[in-house]
């Protein structure tokens, strides 16, 4: 079987100011294992969100081969879930009715058992008739979850979901989507500047260079979940990360 | 703020104007006294008589207001959703546009004569136009993250366009509407001071040619009122419609 997300020498520019391009992604190639999480970190602007928008569908005029379940990307899809950096949420539709959104293709009966089993699964059961305006960050973002594994996707991709988190509540995040990982079996790519984050979450790490980004990395992490931040692996791991790619002499 | 805040900028309008007519500094016949208006409005209300011009000029405001609305917002929506219908529109919207409805007034006398067609006509002129251009405007600006979910979702048109682009333009889709409901005002008044046997506007242009000031007087303060309250019946709608909204309301 063919790996459900493969990039082949993608490259990327903008056609920026007084057109002139700017090259964000060069010769980005990428295999992403079945049921796996895969991290992406790279620094601020490297084009890690423009890369996840190419899997999504997002971005169309890039060269190289983009393919998700062995086809070619034409455009976004529900095989592909979508957590942005902003939750996105709609502002005007319930809690409920932001995820029942994802799931036009279910009949009512379906749609309605289907968001009250995702709401169930992210906790947010009884905040099913309230506003996005009236959640906290971390509920808005476990909203954004059930909504984008609503309608089963083959792989989720989420883009920083954690960034505008205070930490103690992206500790408990993190965790969380393991957990709807293990329930779901989705594969997963999660784009984060975090190390430690990527350490914690990924089966592997993908290490973007400095703007234009390409593959400067890419590590297995084999520790055994839950992994713990304090493991000796952990901590050697995340200085090696470190000191190879962020530290500027 | 309370209701007698709300008040005491208009009670105390009220008390000088009293006072400067009482004592003469103004020609009654100019101005008569709030209390000369007072009784008027009173006589007027009790005779029956200004409900019937009121009913008279609400129901053409009515009408020509609902026509307006919904070809505008039918139209707003066509040009939003298809750009082949904005190209096509847009030169005749923006010529058409600046004309004052009210210069439409001797056509629509010639075409429909002085009954109520023509002045039905004028507020359609005079509301459609505000309420087109907001709706257009404010569909238009449609906030680019909800379009992409929509794509990365798979929504189609139908749900595109009744769950993300209207609900995210209402909020100024209803300006547009309020706007357009104070225009058709403006408009059943010009076309009945110009050629009517009923209406507000009428009892208006009749309180000048009798000379009777306060009949003028009583009748712009109606359509004040008049005016204020159906803002208000709009208000009350548009806030059941955006419940998930929560307004400015001062720093
Ligand atoms: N639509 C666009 N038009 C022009 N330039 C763009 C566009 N989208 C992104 N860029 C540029 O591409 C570069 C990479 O952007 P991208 O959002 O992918 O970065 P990132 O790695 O996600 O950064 P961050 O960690 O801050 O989110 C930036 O310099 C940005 O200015
Ligand atoms: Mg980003």
């Amino acid at each position: 079987m063919s790996a459900p997300v493969d990039l082949r020498h993608v490259s990327k520019s903008f056609l920026g100011p007084g057109g002139i391009d700017t090259t964000v992604l060069t010769d980005v190639s990428l295999a992403v294992p079945s049921g796996g999480v895969t991290c992406i970190i790279g620094a601020s602007g490297c084009g890690k969100s423009t890369l996840l928008r190419i899997i999504g569908g997002l971005e169309r005029d890039y060269s190289g081969e983009a393919s998700v379940g062995g086809r070619p990307i034409v455009g976004a899809g529900l095989d592909r879930g979508l957590v942005f950096q902003d939750h996105r949420l709609v502002p005007w539709m319930t809690v409920a009715d932001n995820v029942a959104f994802a799931l036009h293709r279910l009949s009512p009966t379906e749609r309605r058992a289907r968001v009250e089993a995702q709401l169930d699964l992210v906790g947010l059961t009884t905040s099913a008739d309230a506003y996005p305006d009236q959640l906290s960050g971390g509920m808005a973002q476990r909203v954004a979850l059930a909504r984008a594994l609503s309608h089963d996707p083959q792989v989720l991709l989420l883009d920083e979901p954690f960034g505008a988190l205070d930490a103690l509540t992206r500790l408990r995040m993190q965790d969380e989507v393991l957990r709807l990982r293990a329930a779901r079996n989705v594969t997963m790519i999660v784009v984060t500047h975090d190390i430690e984050e990527a350490i914690y979450l990924g089966d592997q790490v993908v290490v973007l260079s400095d703007r234009p980004g390409r593959v400067v990395a890419r590590m297995e992490v084999e520790l055994p979940r839950p992994r713990d931040r304090a493991d000796p692996v952990f901590v050697a791991l995340r200085r090696e990360i470190h000191h190879r790619f962020f530290t500027h002499h | 703020m309370s209701y007698a805040a709300r008040l005491a900028l208009p009670v105390a309008l009220l008390a000088i104007w009293q006072i400067v007519t009482s004592i003469g500094w103004v020609e009654p016949f100019l101005m008569p006294s709030p209390l000369r208006v007072a009784e008027t409005l009173y006589q007027l209300i009790a005779s029956g008589q200004l409900l019937r011009h009121v009913g008279a000029s609400f129901l053409r405001v009515s009408q020509g207001f609902s026509i307006a609305a919904t070809t505008a917002f039918a139209i707003g929506l066509a040009m939003a959703v298809f750009p082949p219908v904005t190209r096509l529109a847009d030169l005749l919207i923006q010529v058409l546009k600046p004309i004052p409805p009210i210069a439409w007034i001797p056509l629509a006398i010639l075409w429909f004569g002085i009954g109520e067609q023509a002045k039905v006509f004028i507020i359609v002129l005079g509301a459609f136009f505000p309420i087109l251009v907001s709706t257009v405007e404010a569909l238009r600006q449609v906030d680019r993250r909800f379009v992409e979910l929509a794509r990365v979702l798979e929504v189609g048109r139908g749900d595109f366009v009744r769950k993300i682009l209207i609900p995210s333009a209402l909020p100024q889709i209803m300006t547009g509407l309020r706007l357009g409901f104070a225009y058709s005002w403006m408009c059943v008044v010009a076309a009945e001071l110009i050629a009517a046997s009923k209406g507000l506007g009428y009892l208006i242009m009749d309180g000048r040619e009798l000379s009777q000031v306060d009949l003028v007087l009583a009748g712009m303060l109606t359509l004040g009122v008049v005016g204020k309250l159906s803002d208000d019946g709009l208000r009350v709608v548009e806030r059941r419609l955006i419940r998930w909204r929560t307004t400015f309301a001062g720093y």
